[in-house]
């Protein structure tokens, strides 16, 4: 795109942007009605009307929402719901809630906004020029996304927008056909009502005349004090389904006369293998076909067979020569290059204030501390396994998938085999977790499969090894941090190296190989540049490190190592200042009164400070990312079986808490995560292969394992954050600093259970 | 082969050694049980096989020997069991992909401890992994179920 088109599109942008007037917000309503054009203009029943690309009514007042981001249990779908619902004076459980097609439509803003390097509290005009600028590309490229935590703040202005649009042609058409004036209506439960003569028409029996109403060219949305459902925990739209086993996942798509299949990947990255036999998978009972895969997320064998644990064993019995890695093939590799950059690799200042080099030029030796932190590679393991289904007919591609990028998967899932992006048709299923794992290779493997038996559903599931093995791994990472304290034990100096692999330039090498990314990874240092921390001298360096293997979005991405960097060693600074840990914080960010409010909740709610049984400790950590002011203070324990971890609190700040039940279960989620992590996972290389393969040797926190959680969600912040990432980092480096304190030993390498065992 | 699932008679075409689960999702269309290691190791796939659960993953389809309840078979007269119940009213499941198999072993627990104590719960329901972290709502959940139960509901 040209820099011209961008500028005027920024404009545009920037022209319709909202305007606080008194009793709600009035908004353009340009921004749910263009660019694009809205898809369930197809595909519309006789009696059905469509309002804009978020609603739909039957006649029979059957009242359709477009959650348009995909359901991993994040509570999504009851969030969009609710901004919908809100405005249109429905209540949720008169909705029907629905995924909706693949469209560019849907276009995540918010997570183009956050991929621009200015910290979160940073208001100011090149800021938020940037962030424009990024949505505006997601605007134009047209990426509906699920991730960075952002689809209730990308959704909020617009799903709302949509719903009271919708309502507003309604009481319009109402109006009309009552013959009364508009604001003499109000409408309640899916209906308008005419108090003074005490007539009503449902929605269903107005919405076709309504659709023909011109939207509104400005809209006022409720003011906080009169929501009614947002604010407020709800009942999720997805239970029933969940507690009854309903068949909403993608493994569970059945099709009429479908195939079932597996993947068996080369589990040396990248290449093709040199020599295969198939002859003894060929002879298993029930198998089909086994066609080659070869794509640009790996090469192997796709094996369609009449059910999946045939596929199971034939993929089992291919026999090949899978080559030798081109790339860091062992642990001890992996470590020595991560090393190398970080003692000597190129670096690109992130955040640079004041004179780093000077304030270390003449630092007494006994006033200064330095330490290396590290990481490992980690798995997503979803609980659901990799998984599509695929169908190749009359030139045209069908796919049902668990999609995070779906309108990725119909471009590249569709390229992979001849069919154009038009041709492509995807239904988004519930997903069985994602964590930031569900990419498009699952989806190109299956329309692959899908080509070779044309005419005929391909469900191909992967078993659990080649989702261990072929994930697009947590990166591993090393971190150098080097402190200089002044008289008063307070830091004045603070310069941070990391060294990890680029996540954009390898999922490029994945998904667009021939497009070279351009700039700073900006997950390098996340996490890491834009702490609310005042040091007078405070350098955060990225050095971006390939190390071959495949490395993706894994939750909370480079705030999941960078937090334990930063956080522990900060702790270590506090040790060596003759700082309670806290305080240390405290006094570094005393121009941040949303940060010190959430250090000061959790402090309060866990008693820090107060004397704890012998055997016993506690550590803390903070984080903001994804727009969250996080403090979480874990409390663990000696046993006879090993630590034992006791007891969580979590302070969140999220800017606006729009359905608390949701945010605390996902707070407490992304710290189960983290503590899962940090306790004993870890992906190690062999001969270039990864040696873990099931829950055996990657295995997670189970129920006898869990702490119980204390949480308070706060609203200081001016801005809305998001929480489906945000407990992930602190839990690791709060569990990382308790663990320190109760074996006054630090912890400066994950998974801790390498040294230690946990109860 | 002849199989009892969810009260009902039924004859399966099947290699005796596969998998129940396998039989159960690709051959009867129960998709209630959920493959998730393949190995006994996660609890998703967990069926009763007699009343007690089973990983079905693990279980040749040939040495079935009793009843077999799935998730589906809970609902009695479109009424949900008291674990589901309790399920709903905790807001239990997020992603929801082991939630069939934390029911499963939940309702079993319960059918021999009416009032099971937090160890006793940690015991039965540790063969279960949520990725998740559902744990605490599912102990919250356990414990409401037991009362419902108790309570004749």
């Amino acid at each position: 795109m040209t820099m011209s088109r961008l500028r005027k599109i920024t404009r545009r942008v920037f022209l319709i942007g909202a305007a606080t007037v008194a009793g709600g917000v009035a908004v353009g309503y340009w921004y749910v009605t263009r660019p694009y054009a809205n898809p369930l203009e197809e595909g519309l029943a006789e009696d059905e009307a469509t309002f804009n690309p978020y609603v739909k009514i039957g006649s029979d007042n059957t009242i359709t929402v477009i959650a348009p981001r995909a359901e991993m249990g994040q509570g999504i779908s009851t969030t969009l719901a609710a901004f919908v619902a809100e405005e249109l004076d429905v209540p949720l459980e008169l909705l029907t809630v629905e995924h909706g097609p693949a469209s560019s439509a849907y276009y995540n803003e918010i997570m183009m906004e956050e991929s621009a390097p200015f910290p979160w509290w940073d208001d100011g005009v090149l800021a938020s020029l940037a962030r424009g600028a990024f949505g505006t590309v997601a605007t134009v490229l047209g990426i509906q996304a699920t991730g960075g935590s952002t689809s209730t703040r990308d959704g909020f202005d617009r799903m709302r927008q949509a719903g009271a649009a919708a309502r507003h042609m309604l009481v319009e058409a109402a109006a009309k056909r009552l013959g009364v004036s508009a604001s003499e209506l109000r409408t309640k439960n899916a209906t308008v009502v005419h108090d003074a003569s005490g007539r009503s028409l449902t929605y269903g029996e107005v919405a076709l005349d309504a659709a023909k109403v011109k939207p509104p060219s400005t809209l006022r949305l409720k003011d906080r004090a009169d929501w009614k459902l947002l604010g407020k925990p709800q009942k999720r739209v997805d239970m029933l389904a969940k507690v009854t086993g309903a068949p909403i996942f993608g493994v569970d798509v059945l099709l009429p006369d479908m195939l079932f299949g597996t993947v068996k990947m080369n589990p040396v990255y990248w290449q093709k293998p040199r020599s295969a036999d198939l002859s003894k998978a060929e002879a298993v009972k029930g198998v089909v076909k086994i066609v080659p895969l070869e794509t640009t997320y790996g090469h192997g064998f796709g094996v369609i067979a009449e059910n999946t644990w045939a596929a199971f064993r034939a993929a089992e019995l291919i026999e090949a020569d899978w080559g030798t890695p081109d790339y860091p093939a062992d642990t001890a590799a992996v470590d020595k290059v991560l090393s190398d950059a970080i003692a000597s690799g190129a670096a690109t200042a992130m955040r640079d204030d004041g004179n780093v080099n000077a304030a270390f030029a003449d630092a007494p030796q006994d006033r200064v501390i330095e330490a290396d932190y590290s990481v490992p590679f980690l798995a997503h393991t979803c609980m659901e396994p990799q998984c599509a289904t695929a169908l190749f007919k009359d030139g045209r591609l069908e796919i049902w998938a668990p999609a995070q990028l779906p309108t990725l998967v119909e471009y590249l899932s569709g390229a992979a085999i001849g069919v154009e992006m038009k041709d492509v048709t995807t239904h988004t299923t519930s997903m069985g977790g994602s964590f930031g794992r569900r990419e498009v290779d699952a989806t190109i493997y299956a329309a692959i499969m899908a080509k070779a038996v044309e005419g005929r559903p391909v469900k191909a599931i992967w078993t659990r090894e080649e989702d261990v093995r072929h994930d697009t791994f947590r990166p591993a990472a090393r971190g150098r941090l080097r402190a200089r304290l002044g008289e008063d034990g307070l830091p004045t100096a603070l310069d941070i190296r990391v060294a990890v692999p680029s996540i954009f330039a390898n999922m490029m090498r994945r998904t667009f190989p021939s497009i070279s990314p351009l700039g700073a990874d900006v997950t390098v240092t996340q996490a890491l540049r834009d702490q609310p921390y005042a040091i007078p001298n405070y350098r955060v360096s990225g050095i971006e490190t390939d190390l071959g293997v495949p490395v993706g979005f894994w939750r909370s991405v480079g705030a999941s190592f960078n937090c334990f960097f930063h956080e522990c060693f900060l702790d270590e600074i506090a040790q060596q200042g003759g700082f309670d840990p806290i305080e240390l914080r405290r006094r570094l960010m005393k121009d941040f009164p949303a940060a010190l409010a959430v250090v000061d909740k959790v402090a309060e709610m866990a008693r820090w400070g107060e004397k704890l049984p012998q055997g016993t400790a506690k550590g803390f950590a903070f984080s903001l990312c994804f727009g969250s002011w996080v403090g979480e203070v874990v409390q663990v324990k000696d046993t006879p079986a090993g630590i034992r971890i006791e007891k969580v609190w979590i302070a969140a700040d999220v800017g606006t808490a729009i359905d608390p039940g949701i945010i605390e279960a996902q707070l407490t989620s992304g710290a189960v995560y983290g503590l899962s992590a940090a306790m004993g996972q870890e992906i190690t290389l062999s001969g270039g292969q990864v040696e873990q393969s099931n829950f055996h040797d990657f295995d997670a926190m189970r129920i006898n394992q869990c702490p119980d959680f204390e949480v308070a969600i706060l609203e200081n912040h001016h801005k809305m954050g998001g929480v489906g990432e945000s407990g992930t980092p602190c839990a690791i480096a709060a569990l990382a600093n308790a663990v320190s304190a109760l074996k006054g030993e630090r912890i400066r390498a994950l998974p801790i259970s390498k040294d230690l065992a946990f109860a | 082969m002849n199989l009892t699932i969810n009260g009902q008679a039924i004859e399966i075409d099947a290699d005796p050694d596969m998998p129940l689960l396998w039989a159960l999702r690709d051959i009867v269309g129960i998709l209630g049980p959920k493959f998730g290691c393949g190995i006994a190791a996660c609890g998703a796939c967990t069926v009763l096989v007699g009343g007690t659960p089973v990983r079905s993953c693990s279980l040749p389809v040939g040495l079935v020997e009793g009843a077999v309840t799935t998730i589906e078979g809970l609902v009695k007269g479109g009424v949900l069991s008291p674990v589901q119940q309790a399920w709903l009213d905790e807001q239990v499941p997020q992603c929801g992909y082991c939630q069939s198999g934390q029911i499963m072993s939940a309702h079993a627990l319960l059918e021999e401890i009416a009032d099971p104590t937090n160890e006793e719960i940690d015991d039965a329901m540790g063969g279960n992994m949520c990725r998740c972290g559902t744990y605490p709502r599912i102990r919250a959940a356990i414990k409401k179920a037991a009362a419902l139960k108790l309570a004749g509901k």
